[in-house]
């Protein structure tokens, strides 16, 4: 008996004749993003603790004016901004994750990520509109209490 | 294994943070009153020491997070992970001793 058995070549690439098979590279994306947006906040927190907490007077220095102080420089604008819009995509993602491997019941996990959708919807336009739209000096504000080049 | 729980600990942790701190720093947009008055009722012992251990929280997950990112990226970092781990407990530690003597100065420390 001769029959002819073709044995595809090792290594050849396996034929698909579908991709319904997966559900593209989301998951490959979101690995990727968790380790590159962990570097850049390495450097964004770290420098947003130091000028916070150990410059100068420390956390005793904060308020309302020291806030004006430091969002009076762009710098410290784009600085939180990208503080805020990694941090939140970074711990939402990694929150995600947990819930995924904690909630075992579809309706639960369903639940528990319309929250955390909710949550960080909020938290981000809220932040950038805070950035966007922060007034150093409002009308009829305590002078006391603004920074100094209000008055100027 | 238990760096792991650690590191997811301290992501949670730092999330819920997150969230309360968008929310006190959008009084600023409220009235300088309204921000002040927050901010100064955080200014006290309590909560000093729950600004140390979140930054302690955060402290470890950077470093323990730069080791996870070494691990999957560097050829040797399999290899070394164990031995990353005790740099990132010395790293902590060094840190954290460089910190503490400073803020609780700020916070116990009187005008
Ligand atoms: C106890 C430690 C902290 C203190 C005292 C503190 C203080 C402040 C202050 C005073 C501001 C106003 C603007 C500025 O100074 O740049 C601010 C804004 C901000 N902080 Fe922090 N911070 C702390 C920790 C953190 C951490 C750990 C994160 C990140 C996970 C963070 C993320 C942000 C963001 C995203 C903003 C901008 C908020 C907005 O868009 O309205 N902060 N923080
Ligand atoms: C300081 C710089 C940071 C670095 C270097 C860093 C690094 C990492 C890395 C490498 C992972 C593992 C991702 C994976 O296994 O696929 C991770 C997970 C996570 N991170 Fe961060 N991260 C940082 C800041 C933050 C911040 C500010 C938050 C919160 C807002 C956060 C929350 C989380 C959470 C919730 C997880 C998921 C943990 C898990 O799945 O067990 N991280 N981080």
């Amino acid at each position: 008996m001769t029959s002819i058995t073709s044995i595809p070549a090792p290594r050849s690439p396996r034929v698909r004749t579908s991709r319904r098979t997966t559900r593209g590279n989301f998951e490959l994306y979101g690995w990727i993003f968790m380790r590159v947006s962990g570097v850049v906040l390495v450097v964004l927190i770290f420098g947003h603790l130091f000028t916070n907490l150990i410059a100068g007077q420390g956390i005793k220095a904060i308020d309302f004016g020291f806030v004006a102080g430091k969002w009076a420089s762009p710098l410290w604008q784009v600085w939180d901004l990208f503080m805020l819009w990694l941090a939140m995509i970074h711990g939402s993602n990694g929150v995600r994750t947990i819930i995924n491997d904690y909630a075992e019941r579809d309706h639960t996990r369903l639940v528990l990520k319309i929250v955390l959708v909710a949550a960080f919807l909020i938290t981000v336009v809220l932040g950038t509109l805070v950035i966007f739209t922060f007034d150093p000096c409002p009308a009829g504000g305590p002078i006391n209490l603004l920074p100094s080049f209000c008055s100027a | 294994m238990w760096s792991w729980v650690a590191h997811r600990v301290t992501g949670v942790l730092i999330f819920f943070f997150l969230l309360v701190h968008v929310l006190d720093t959008s009084l600023v947009r409220v009235s300088p009153e309204a921000y002040n008055a927050v901010i100064g009722s955080y200014k006290n012992p309590v909560m000093g020491l729950g600004e140390a251990g979140l930054v302690a929280a955060i402290v470890f997950h950077a470093f323990n997070g730069i080791r996870i990112i070494l691990v999957d990226f560097w050829a040797k970092g399999p290899k070394y992970q164990r031995v990353m781990l005790w740099v990132v407990i010395g790293l902590f530690v060094v840190t954290m001793a460089g910190f503490l003597p400073r803020h609780l100065m700020n916070v116990f420390g009187g005008k």
